[in-house]
């Protein structure tokens, strides 16, 4: 989340572009629906900053799917991080939990990417402090591989396998001012 | 005693002579004398100053001998290029009668680095409420002239009158710490835009004016002769100048840190520029340089204040009061009056060596370089460039806020009735 | 940030504006059914106080605990100011003991800076209030409050106080709730007047970022925040002013004053409220009075000042969020 990546951009190659992604969040709402059996409990919280747009992208797509408005929100994990102590603080993102809460509810967390699972896990610890969720289940639009942790991804968008050597950089409209997936070499000096 | 040849020294920083010591006296002096039968001192153009006396010198025996004795404060006056010092009465016990005025005159002359002469307390104990014997002190050994409460103003109106008058019988003096109690309680550093931001107890320097001014004014009405210790403000200064020109029997002092440092330097909280009284502005700086250019000001005198680490090594408001002094006193000068164009060396002889002695009438010192004069005398290296350290310091103390400060000159020798005390800038 | 938080003059614009938007995020775990952080597990923090302030040490307290720190309270009151090596000698014992940081109030202005830059100890130092000179965190707290109250709570976020006109009456000359306030204030760009009596205002104000007025009337309805300073009763008799009731005349804010005051202005004071004195009861109860208000605001503000001070492996630099994201 914190990756500057400052390298020219246009060494980065796109693997996915505004109307893929479009299509990606509209079949991963479709599965939730499926799964979720109607996803009636469902409460979406995106993960800072990117995958909170996509909470919201997705909750859309379930209204328009189900009728029915999903409550979506946000779950920062910055002092959740194992690797707090590594960075100088972070500046905290928003946490932002819909009014009935998570207590009993299947809470899907979403995010951009995909990598270590460090940050899923950190996610998980976060919740704790929040409420007790029937279940939780992971939706991201990228999947690079290369887990330190046991976690996987309930919904993927796309699978990408990826070298350690490369960076994925998720790009969207709204902060961003495109939609976006790219696949670039990892600068020298990261 | 045998002979010394001081060969090629500016005598008071004019041009090149050679001086020549035979036991405690000057023999003669001019150029290319003999240097028969005596030892050779190659002063190589540095300036040959008369032995420096200091008129405020805190030497804490009796009593805090943890932070200075007669011995360790002496060998700083001679490191200093000092021959004489007045020693303040402010220790435990006080100096307020002729035991103790006789002890420390004592201990002075045991050490044999330089003459110490006590001040003896204007009041018992410091406390202003009685005149403490000032005649047996002056008949005693120790022969005092010079009293003061320093540390404390006599702030009593009637008190100060009596004790001006009282003196007058055997020309003594009255040295006053011109600070005005209620003005001053709490007080910590300067009033004034640096102590605001601080939150530190301001002491204005009204406190210390207000005292100055109704002293001359006593000091005219009695027709005695008053010495003003520390002055430390433009205000002061201007008050003093309008006393001498009204014929006013006033002399006033300046310490060497109140011609260089402000309360700027408070804002590290660092209590090595904890001083009473305080730092003051620039504006205060400068017109103190200015008076004692132009004789207002009367003499450079050292307030030097040992105290043990632990006294400075704290929170500003525990901190005690002071700093050493006389191992700088001379550099701190050369810096501030002789480099800036505002004294020669010649006028610094007078400021810190002529007059002091006057004010205090220290016979022997103070008296000009030539043939038949006691050989007290210092030798100056003004060219020499260096960082304060405090741990060469002959002081026990090392309370200096010059530490790792580049100052001018170094005193390399120090003749005490022509008895070297310091010697390569090593004490003898 | 820097590594210690002394004075409120030290803080840029952007590290106050950052420190006011994470007690923003930080304030919002107080709704939470666990009101508890993990970003300081496993850190030390010791409240190491001189000076009794049960209010301001139980408010460090609940912040470092809502941040999982483990908390040791030192009153060293009594083991005396006067006795100087107490301070340097108290650190090192609690250096010894590992700790990472030191909350500290003292009686004597200068204490913590000394504390911070001696070479006594490595531990972060967060001043809590030293002498009359510095109260830091609670100038962002009543900033906090300002910018909730008078530019409001998400639309505030990354906004300073640009042109707030801030009015703050009392005992300026020994508060250091004053000094610290006229300098956070000034930087986040508001407009701030102090009123006294003469006698209670230091002589070197002229130079502080500020105006001063010695009407209170004058500046009411140009205010859109006004502090009431405590007045200790002692002063009356150091002859600051003549008698309590002359000053609450000229300098106590009681409902016709507040009513001078525009519609959304509010009424602020650091606590305790001396009633009937600088403040009737009847401002204190009333709505624009936001007395209450600050206290929690004090607990979010000093948690976000330990997380930014304590939460990395060094203190937060000035922060940019990232332009790309990756999950790492």
């Amino acid at each position: 989340m914190d990756t500057q990546d400052t390298k020219d951009p246009a060494a980065a190659r796109p693997v996915l572009e505004g109307p893929d992604i479009a299509r990606v969040l509209t079949r991963i709402a479709h599965e939730i629906v499926e799964r979720a059996k109607g996803a009636d409990d469902v409460v979406l919280l995106g993960i800072p900053t990117r995958g909170v747009f996509l909470a919201r992208r997705l909750a859309e797509k379930l209204q328009e799917i189900t009728g029915r408005k999903i409550p979506v929100g946000s779950l920062d994990i910055t002092m959740y991080r194992d690797d707090l102590r590594m960075h100088p603080p972070r500046a905290l993102a928003r946490t932002e939990i819909p009014g009935d809460g998570i207590d009993g509810r299947l809470v899907v967390l979403v995010d951009d990417v995909l990598f270590s699972g460090r940050t899923i896990r950190a996610a998980l610890d976060a919740l704790n402090d929040i409420g007790r969720p029937r279940a939780v289940q992971l939706a991201v639009l990228v999947d690079r591989g290369h887990r330190e942790l046991p976690i996987r991804a309930d919904y993927v968008g796309k699978n990408l396998p990826t070298s350690l050597r490369e960076t994925v950089k998720v790009q969207l409209t709204e902060e961003d001012g495109r939609d976006a997936v790219l696949l670039g070499a990892k600068p020298a000096s990261a | 005693m045998s002979k010394i040849l001081i060969r090629g020294a500016k005598v008071l920083g004019g041009e090149a002579r050679d001086v020549l010591i035979d036991g405690e006296t000057i023999e003669a002096v001019g150029t290319g004398l003999p240097a028969e039968g005596a030892t050779v001192v190659e002063a190589g153009g540095k300036v040959l100053l008369p032995g420096l006396v200091d008129l405020h010198t805190h030497l804490r025996e009796p009593g805090r001998e943890d932070s200075e004795t007669v011995l360790t404060g002496t060998r700083a006056a001679a490191s200093g290029g000092y021959t004489a010092v007045f020693a303040m009465a402010n220790t435990f016990p006080v100096a307020d009668t002729a035991g103790v005025v006789e002890q420390v005159y004592r201990l002075g002359k045991e050490s044999g680095y330089c003459d110490v002469q006590p001040i003896g307390a204007v009041t018992v104990g410091l406390e202003g409420k009685k005149l403490a014997e000032l005649g047996a002190m002056h008949e005693s050994a120790a022969g005092v002239t010079v009293f003061s409460d320093d540390g404390k103003c006599v702030d009593d109106a009637v008190m100060m009158r009596r004790a001006l008058e009282y003196v007058k019988a055997f020309g003594g003096v009255v040295a006053q710490h011109a600070q005005e109690p209620r003005l001053t309680e709490g007080a910590q550093m300067n009033e004034g835009v640096v102590s605001a931001e601080l939150g530190l107890g301001g002491w204005p320097a009204v406190a210390e004016e207000s005292i100055i001014a109704r002293d001359v004014l006593l000091a005219e009405h009695v027709g005695s002769r008053v010495h003003i210790c520390h002055l430390s403000t433009a205000g002061s200064v201007e008050i003093v100048r309008w006393a001498k020109s009204r014929g006013i029997d006033v002399t006033a002092e300046v310490t060497p840190h109140h011609l260089l440092l402000t309360d700027e330097l408070v804002r590290s909280y660092n209590p090595v520029y904890k001083v009473n009284p305080p730092l003051r502005t620039e504006r205060d700086v400068m017109a103190l340089r200015e008076a004692l250019a132009d004789g207002t000001i009367d003499i450079v005198a050292t307030d030097h204040a040992p105290h043990p680490h632990e006294d400075k090594d704290c929170e500003w408001a525990a901190a005690a009061m002071g700093m050493v002094g006389l191992e700088t006193a001379l550099s701190v000068v050369q810096q501030t009056m002789v480099e800036t164009g505002l004294l020669t060396w010649e006028a610094v002889a007078d400021r810190m060596s002529f007059k002091p002695a006057k004010i205090g009438r220290a016979t022997g010192h103070g008296r000009p370089v030539s043939a038949g004069e006691p050989a007290n005398l210092v030798l100056v290296d003004a060219d020499y460039r260096g960082e304060v350290d405090p741990a060469s310091f002959a002081s026990r103390s090392r309370n200096t806020p010059y530490e790792g400060r580049e100052l001018p000159g170094r005193v390399t020798h120090t003749w005490l009735r022509g008895r070297a005390t310091l010697v390569d800038g090593k004490l003898a | 940030m820097m590594r210690h938080l002394i004075s409120a003059a030290d803080l840029s614009r952007d590290d106050a504006v950052l420190i006011l938007d994470t007690a923003e995020e930080m304030a919002r775990v107080a709704d939470r059914p666990i009101k508890k952080l993990p970003a300081l597990r496993g850190r030390t923090v010791v409240n190491l106080f001189f000076e009794d302030s049960t209010r301001t040490r139980i408010s460090f307290e609940a912040a470092e605990k809502r941040l999982s720190a483990d908390v040791i309270n030192f009153a060293a009151k009594g083991s005396s100011v006067s006795k100087g090596e107490s301070l340097k000698d108290t650190a090192q014992t609690l250096e010894a003991m590992g700790v990472d940081a030191v909350v500290i109030r003292h009686g004597a202005s200068g204490a913590p800076y000394r504390l911070a830059t001696s070479g006594w100890i490595d531990a972060a130092v967060i001043n809590a209030g030293d002498g009359t000179h510095q109260h830091p965190t609670q100038a962002l707290l009543d900033a906090f409050t300002m910018r909730r109250r008078l530019v409001g709570r998400d639309a505030g976020l990354g906004q300073d106080l640009a042109g707030k006109r801030i009015t703050i009456v009392g005992d300026v000359l020994h508060s250091r709730v004053a000094r610290s306030n006229v300098d956070l204030l000034h930087t986040l760009g508001a407009e701030v007047t102090l009123v006294a009596p003469p006698t209670l205002v230091p002589v070197g104000v002229e130079r502080w970022p500020c105006e001063v007025s010695y009407d209170l009337d004058g500046v009411l309805s140009k205010s859109d925040a006004v502090m009431m300073l405590r007045v200790q009763r002692e002063r009356m008799n150091a002859a600051f002013f003549p008698t309590e009731r002359e000053y609450s005349r000229r300098y106590g804010l009681d409902g016709e004053r507040m009513a001078k005051m525009p519609e959304h202005a509010i009424v602020m004071h650091p606590g305790p409220m001396v009633r009937g004195m600088e403040i009737t009861a009847e401002v204190a109860d009333s709505d624009r009075c936001t007395v209450v208000e600050q206290v929690a605001n004090g607990v979010s503000i000093r948690m976000a000042v330990l997380y930014l001070l304590l939460g990395g492996n060094e203190p937060a630099v000035t922060h940019t969020r990232p332009t790309g994201s990756e999950e790492k």
